[in-house]
Parts: C-alpha cells; structure tokens; sequence
C-alpha cells in the first residue's frame, strides 16, 4: 500500500472520527448545545488531532528509517565486504532495487512466471537476455548473490510496506477511539485542542533551531573525521591545493581562501560604490517617479537566480574580458578569472547595498538635513557631511551582509571563475574558490572515507564560520543603528 | 555678539549678487558632479541588468527553433514487422538500427526524387544530415500506432546539430571543412533541401517537453524532465515549507514569551536566512543521504534540502504581514470572548493572508532558482526517464531547471550553450509569472490600517 493511499486513510479515520465526537458531544447533552464546556467543533477537532497527528509522525519517522533497515539487509544477502563504504552500499541497493523492479515488471506482464525466477537463480546471467526480450531495461549485470539481494530486497520491501500501514493506521484506529472516549459535556475540549496546536506551533519553530544544529554536526562530524586523516596545520597553512586520488594529496586552504578574498574584494569594489551612489540619487534627489521606475529595476538584479548571472559570465563577460583587455594586455589568455567572476558577482550584489543603503539613508532624521540646509550648505555636502556619516554605521553594515553573500556565492565562481587553485595578484587569471572546491570535491563519484572527500566538509563548515561571523557582526551593527534614531 | 555689521569676509567690494563668485562656482559644480555619480551609477546598474538580459534572450530564442528535416515516404512492412501480426511487442524486436536504415533510405529517396543533388553525391552524404535520434523518434511513433506500417506517413525528422547550428549562424561553410561531424556538401545539400520545403527551421516543442539527450546529440535535447523535477520541488516545498514557516511565525509573533529560548530562536532564523545555499547542500547531502539513505538525485532531497532554506524567507514575511495586522483587531476579538488562539486564526491570520501570500510566492520563486545545493545532492545525473506521478515518483531520479542549465554548459558541443540560454528563458519566464503574480496579489488585497 503506497503512502499516498495511507495518508487518504488516515486522513478519512480522522475525519470520521471528527465527525463521530461532534456528533457524539451534541447527543450527550440531548440537544442542549449550552451544556456543553466548549463549541461542538472543538470536540471533533480533539479527535481529529489525536487520531492523525501521532499516526503522521510514526509515518514520518518510519519513512527515514525504512531505507536503512532495507541496505543494511541487503547488503548482508550481498555480502558485501566489513569496510564497503556508505556509497557502495547505496549503488548494490539501487542494483538490487532495479532487478526487483524488472522482475516484479515481468511477472505482472506475464513474461516470466513465479517458478522461472528460480530457475534463473541457478543461471543469473540468461535473466537479463530474457528480459531485454520482452523490452524491460536491466543495465545491471546480474549476479547469483545481487539475485538473491533482489528477492530479499522485494520480500523485505512488501513486508515493511505491509506493516508500515497497519501500523499506522493502527494508530489512528487507536487515537481516534481513545479521543472519542473521553468525549463527555464537562470536557474542556478547546483548551486541549488549544493546547494541542500550541505544541505544534512551538514545534515547528523548533525547526530553525534544529536546521543549525543539523548543518553544524552534519560538517563538524566529518571534519573531524577529516582531520584524524590529514593534519590540521597543513590544511590552514599550507600553501598548495592539489588533489590527487590514489597518493598523497596536499589539501591547502590558503590558496582557495585568496582566490575566494580576492574575487570578493573585486565585486565589493564594482558594486559599493554603484551601490551607494544608486541609493544616496534615489534616497536624496531623485523624483518620485523616477524612483518608482528605478528602484523595482535595480531590484530585478537581486531576483535573478544565480546561474544566471553564472552563464553570463561564461558566455558573455569571460570572452569580452578577454578578448578586449586580458589579452591586448598580456595579462593572460583564459575567459575564466577573477576579474570575470568578481564583476559579475559585483552586479549581483549591487541590489543588496543599494537597497540597505537606501533604508538606512531615509532613517536618518530629517532635521539633520534641514539643520545642515539651513546652514548655508549644498545638498551635496549636506550628504557628504551630515547623512553620509550618520548613516555610516548601517552602509558598513550593508557592505559586511554583502561581503558574506559574495562570498558564499557558488554558482557565478563555478562557472566564471575556473578551476586552477593558486595564488596570484593578476585579475585576469583563474583561480578558484571555497565554494568551487567544495562543489567539485563533492559530486561525481565520491568516497566517504577519503581525506579527498572529506576536505569538503571542513571547507564548508570554514565557509560556514566566515559568513556566520560577519553576519552577526553586520546585525549587531544594523541593529544597533537602527535603534539610535528611533 | 554685536559687530553683526562687519563686512562678509573674503567677498571684494562691488561684486554683484547676481554674480557667482568663484567658490560658489566651484561649491555648484561639485554639486552637479555628484548627482551625475548617482545618474551614472544607476545607468550602469541599469545597463548591466540589460545587457544580462541582452546577452541569454540573443542567445537562448534560437533553442525554441529547432530545423526539421519532413518528407513522405512509405514505411516498408518486411522490415519493421517481420512477423506481420502488428503486435507492439514484436516488433519492439526491431532496433533503433533498423529504423535508420529506413529512414535513411527514404530520405535519400526523397532528395533524389526532388533532383536536388548532382547523381555524383554519395548517399552517406544525404543520410549524414539526420539527427541520430531520429530514427528513435521513428521507433517510438510506429510502436504506439503499429497500423502506420505499409502507410505513407509524414516524416519530421530531427536534423544533425551542426545543420541546425548552420541555419543559426553558429556554423559556417569555414568551420565545417574543419569539423569531423560536419562536410560543407552536406550544409550544400541542406540548402537545397530548404529551397525545394523539404527542411524548415520552425518552433519547437520538443524543447520544453522532451528530456535530456547525449552530448552528441543537442539537437534532441529538451527541458522534460528538469521541469518535472522542479516541480515537484516546489511541491514538496509548498507542502512543507509554508506550514511549518506559518506555525513558525505565528508562535514567534503572537504567542512567544519574551526569553532565552525565543531569542535563540529569532537570532537563528536570522541567520539562516544568510547562510551561503552550499551549506544547505552539505547538510542534505550528510543528513538526507548518508544518514537517511534517501535516494540520490531524488526530488524529495531537492524538496527537504530547499524547504530547508526557504522556511527562513517565508517567516520574515509572514511575521512582517502579522506584525502589521493593528492590534485593535486582536483586542477586539479578546473583549467579546475570544480565546488567544481564536483571535489569532479567526481574525488576525485571515487579513495577514495576502502578505503570507506574497512571501511564499517570492520565497519559492527563489528556491525555484537555486542550483548550488542540488549539485551536491546528486541531481547533476543525466536523466533520460520522466519520474512517475507524485507521490513516488518523488523518490525517482530526476535534474532540475537550474541545474540542467549547469549540466548543458559543462558539454563539449557549442550548440549545449544555445539551449542552457534557452533554459534560462524558461526559467525566468517561470519567475516572471511568480513575481507578477505576488505583485498583483499586494496590489489588490493589499490594506493599510
């Protein structure tokens, strides 16, 4: 029974049993809904809650837990080696998965019948011809052991199915008689039920909390493991970055950390002065319906996803830099580099300083202003030297909120940036970052037990320290402004 | 304070009003500079936004086009059904091979019944402009209406990606003597077959509603299953994202005390609304499929991974649009007996719906965007199959918007660039809708107190 069909029961058995305690509380009182402590919905409401809610959550919990009951005994009908990592594993799960799936596929069609699956056991190799005969995909080579993986696969699969369901809506049988039962005139019905859904509510904000935690552990866990296979020292201050599986790598942070700064520092310098212009023009001088034009505009550029901005710097900025300065230059010969990636980024986040900027701008107090005006001063100075340095504090805020975005930026470094890890001082070179390090170290085939691998947790969880520290010095910052002028 | 009269310092006796001396000059013109820094800035902001947009809508319109090449012929019964019973399973016997070799002779037929090419052009010349993928087209076609057998059918056929490429302009007669896919005889007869309607460049559904092919093959590669897969994470993401960040904003706003634990709390989403999206990634990767073993490439990683990240952008709306509901209304609702829950939902959620609206909209037209995180939980796999319907076909591989766009740039065949551009128009076309959509929703039910 799939999940679908046992969410739809549960739901139905919650709502009978809504509808039952409604019905069941109104009778009791023999029509005189006054007598009642609460209104007759709230009773139907507390069924509903304590029939589908604990069904749900033992719904939840056994769907994560399913899958890892089902690899552990098929990998023991594999017999899969002591040491097998977590991804072999998973790939002998999927094979087994997919045999089951072309077998179940052939019987239902009639193609192959119960009896002859045993026949096969004893030649596995004839299985997939037979089944590429009736056009049903095996790309698996089938093996005496991964048949036997497959059939405990399915048996084990339709056994846990079967009592998934009956567990679960067990449950809701159980919640919704038990709710009924208790339904009596006297029983403070809206304050359970109130108290019920406050617990959900605090539930859920939990969530946030258990996010961090989960991204904190999830890398702090690996880096650890990390660290028990490559010295720390080397990975903070070496100055090499190269990778080799099969030998000893050298897995230096310095030169992704300087092509990370450096392509930073480069779009800060394109996008704060852009930036704070843009807003001091819309925040001090602009007409009202110039700023309704141009400010939902610049907004668009925060909007646009970042492969976008990725792609128009692989296929538009990379060879225009290139062609029209890097190489009449001589400065080098890539479409790929830190110029590329750090104008780019540099457009992106130029929405984010200028929008800031403007709020804190019009934060500042109009009697500044008029005080400075009053004076004798131009607007400009009256900027310069009353609104700038009064706003300086929340634009150095805007500018740290932006240095962390620019860098945690993954997708514009992928693609504009390159791949070549050093250090440099030449813009037009390639050189990579953090985030591109962790992208490439972590997809295509990956081995959990390799410091190769493995660096890629400790490069995210150094990521992670970077941008929350600035962050939270860019909040208390903000914060602490804002709460000066009101 | 009394020698009010002296004499304006640094002015020369006689000098007019009306005249501008020379600091005054000098004070106005830097005046004037400045506002051309702010015009300026603005103009380059602007500029940048439009040569972006330039830049991917020249590029990707083309990959909506797509040059067929179309012809009559008769599909020859002893080939494609030996066995002359029209039985699907059958003739599924007969190969993807057997077809082109049909297909090829038929089209040779065709050109040269049209007398377009000199007798002296060899046949592999006039075959070697059929996409490979044409005759799986064919296969597919036959195997669901096995009575089109012994027929004459109209023939659409995908053409190779460099003729394609040659009708765009991004392959030329030069760059064909040096391509080993491509022979300037071939772009010749295209030509001529284009002239005599038996090719045409025309739109292209194909790319919307097809999946992804080989690198070898551009001209049949399409947007399928990507938008099948974000889909689903979107749905996934709705169902999710929006009750738990609504709960989330309703405790935090109406009800939370004011304490320790509640300032963990808001201190938290804060910040994970600043998280770099890699991080998500990481986390989805360890926790959804390393702990949980939940399959790679899976909507449902992508959907959990980006609920993640969106719940933090839906509860800073929703929290913003409660916050904004007076407290009259509450107060109200309290004095003629409401309990706190009851105000709340009765009265103050209902005139926060279209600002919780307006946030979810924005907050999943963001996570319909993001691409890092979905690299590290598997979804970069090339996927040909569409996933079953929902609920299970959660659990089936599939690529998403974004990260199909990745996927196209990181191929060898220039024409893969022409359709991660056209991608991007899908996708920000996608964005557009959300966008105008949440706008239109403020607009119209937007209140002020």
């Amino acid at each position: 029974m799939s999940v679908l069909w046992i969410t739809l029961i549960v739901l139905a058995i919650a709502a009978i049993a809504y509808g039952v305690s409604r019905r069941k509380a109104i009778e009791e009182t023999k029509g005189d809904v006054r007598r009642l402590h609460s209104l007759p919905s709230y009773y139907g409401w507390f069924s509903f809650i304590s029939s589908a809610v604990p069904a749900f959550l033992v719904l939840l919990v056994w769907l994560v837990i399913q899958p890892m009951i089902i690899g552990n005994r098929v990998n023991d009908a594999l017999q899969l080696p002591e040491d097998a990592t977590i991804v072999q594993g998973m790939a002998a799960t999927r094979d087994a998965r997919a045999v089951s799936v072309a077998l179940d596929e052939a019987l239902s069609r009639g193609v192959l019948q119960q009896g002859d699956i045993a026949q096969f056991a004893a030649d596995p190799a004839s299985l997939g011809p037979a089944l590429r005969d009736a056009d049903i995909e095996l790309s698996v080579i089938v093996t005496p052991q991964l048949l036997d993986a497959a059939r405990v696969y399915s048996s084990t699969v339709s056994m846990l199915n079967t009592l998934m369901a009956i567990v679960v809506i067990g449950i809701a049988i159980v919640g919704a008689g038990y709710a009924i039962r208790r339904i009596t005139p006297d029983f403070r019905a809206r304050n359970v039920v109130e108290r019920m859904v406050m617990l959900l509510l605090i539930g859920a904000s939990v969530i946030a909390i258990l996010t961090t935690i989960a991204i904190v552990l999830s890398m702090v866990f690996e880096t650890v493991n990390f660290f028990r296979q490559y010295p720390w020292t080397e990975f903070f201050f070496s100055f090499t970055w190269a990778p080799v599986f099969q030998g000893i790598s050298q897995l230096g942070l310095l030169p992704l950390l300087w092509g990370t700064l450096y392509i930073s520092a480069i779009a800060l310098a394109v996008a704060v002065p852009i930036g704070l212009f843009s807003a001091i023009y819309l925040a001090e001088y602009a007409s009202k319906s110039v700023r309704s034009v141009a400010k939902p505009l610049i907004e668009i550029l925060a909007g646009i996803p970042t492969i976008v901005y990725g792609l128009f710097a692989l296929i538009t900025v990379g060879p225009l830099l290139r062609d029209w300065i890097a190489q009449p230059l001589g400065l080098g010969s890539s479409g790929s580099s830190v110029a590329t990636a750090g104008l780019v980024m540099g457009i992106m986040i130029i929405p984010f300083i200028s929008s800031l900027s403007d709020d804190i701008i019009n934060a500042v107090p109009q009697s500044l202003r008029d005080g400075s005006l009053g004076l004798g001063a131009t607007r400009s100075e009256t900027i310069r030297q009353v609104v700038l340095p009064a706003a300086l504090p929340g634009i150095v805020g805007a500018v740290l909120l932006a240095a962390s975005r620019a860098i945690g930026e993954t997708m514009i470094v992928v693609l504009g940036a390159g791949a070549a890890a050093r250090i440099s001082g030449n813009p037009f070179e390639a050189m990579t970052t953090i985030t591109v390090k962790i992208v490439s170290q972590l997809t295509g085939d990956t081995d959990f037990n390799s410091p190769e691998t493995l660096v890629a947790f400790a490069l995210g969880l150094t990521l992670f320290v970077i941008t929350l520290t600035l962050n939270i010095f860019a909040l208390y910052i903000v914060r602490k402004y804002r709460e000066q002028y009101e | 304070m009394t020698d009010i009269s002296a004499s304006p310092a640094g002015k020369s006796k006689g000098s007019s009003l009306l005249e501008l001396d020379s600091r005054t000059r000098r004070r106005n013109a830097a005046e004037r500079r400045f506002q051309i820094y702010g015009i300026v800035a603005i103009a380059i902001a602007l500029a940048a936004l439009l040569m972006l947009l330039v830049s991917i809508f020249s590029g990707g319109s083309s990959a909506f086009r797509q040059t067929f090449a179309t012809f009559d012929m008769t599909l020859p019964a002893e080939q494609l059904d030996p066995e002359g019973n029209r039985d699907p399973a059958e003739m599924a016997r007969v190969t993807t091979i057997g077809y082109q070799n049909v297909l090829r002779a038929g089209l040779v037929a065709a050109v040269r019944d049209a007398g377009i090419v000199p007798d002296g052009v060899a046949d592999a010349d006039i075959t070697g402009i059929l996409s490979p993928e044409a005759a799986a087209d064919l296969r597919n076609r036959v195997l669901a209406n096995p009575d089109l057998i012994g027929t004459t059918v109209d023939i659409d056929a995908l053409v190779h990606g460099r003729i394609d490429g040659y009708f765009k302009g991004r392959v030329t007669m030069e760059s064909a003597v040096r391509d080993a896919n491509i022979t300037p005889e071939r772009l010749q007869i295209a030509e001529a077959m284009v002239e005599n309607g038996l090719m045409s460049t025309r739109f292209n559904w194909g790319f919307v509603t097809k999946p992804d092919a080989s690198d070898q093959r551009p001209e049949a590669a399409g947007l399928g299953v990507a938008l099948l897969g974000s889909l689903y994470m979107m749905l996934v993401v709705l169902v999710l994202a929006v009750p738990i960040g609504v709960a989330a904003s309703i405790y935090l706003e109406e009800f939370a005390p004011k304490n320790r634990f509640t300032d963990v709390i808001e201190v938290n989403i804060s910040n994970l609304a600043a998280v770099p999206s890699i991080v998500f990634g990481i986390l989805g990767l360890a926790i959804f499929i390393n702990f949980a073993h939940l399959p790679q490439s899976a909507p449902i990683v992508g959907g959990l991974v980006l609920t993640l990240m969106t719940v933090p952008t839906i509860i800073i709306s929703t929290r913003a649009s409660l916050r904004a509901v007076p407290p009259s209304i509450r107060d109200a609702a309290l004095g003629v007996g409401a309990s706190r829950m009851q105000s709340v939902f009765h009265h103050v959620l209902p005139l926060a719906m279209p600002g919780i609206l307006t946030g979810t909209i924005i907050g999943l037209a963001q996570a319909l965007g993001e691409t890092a995180p979905l690299l590290l939980i598997g979804m970069v796999a090339f996927v040909r199959d569409y996933p079953d319907a929902p609920p299970e076909g959660l659990f089936d591989p599939a690529s998403a918007l974004p990260v199909q766009v990745y996927n196209w740039t990181q191929r060898a065949d220039p024409a893969f660039v022409e359709r991660a551009s056209g991608a991007i128009i899908v996708l920000l076309a996608f964005l557009l809708v959300m966008n105008a959509i949440a706008i239109i929703l403020r607009r119209r039910f937007e209140r002020r107190w």
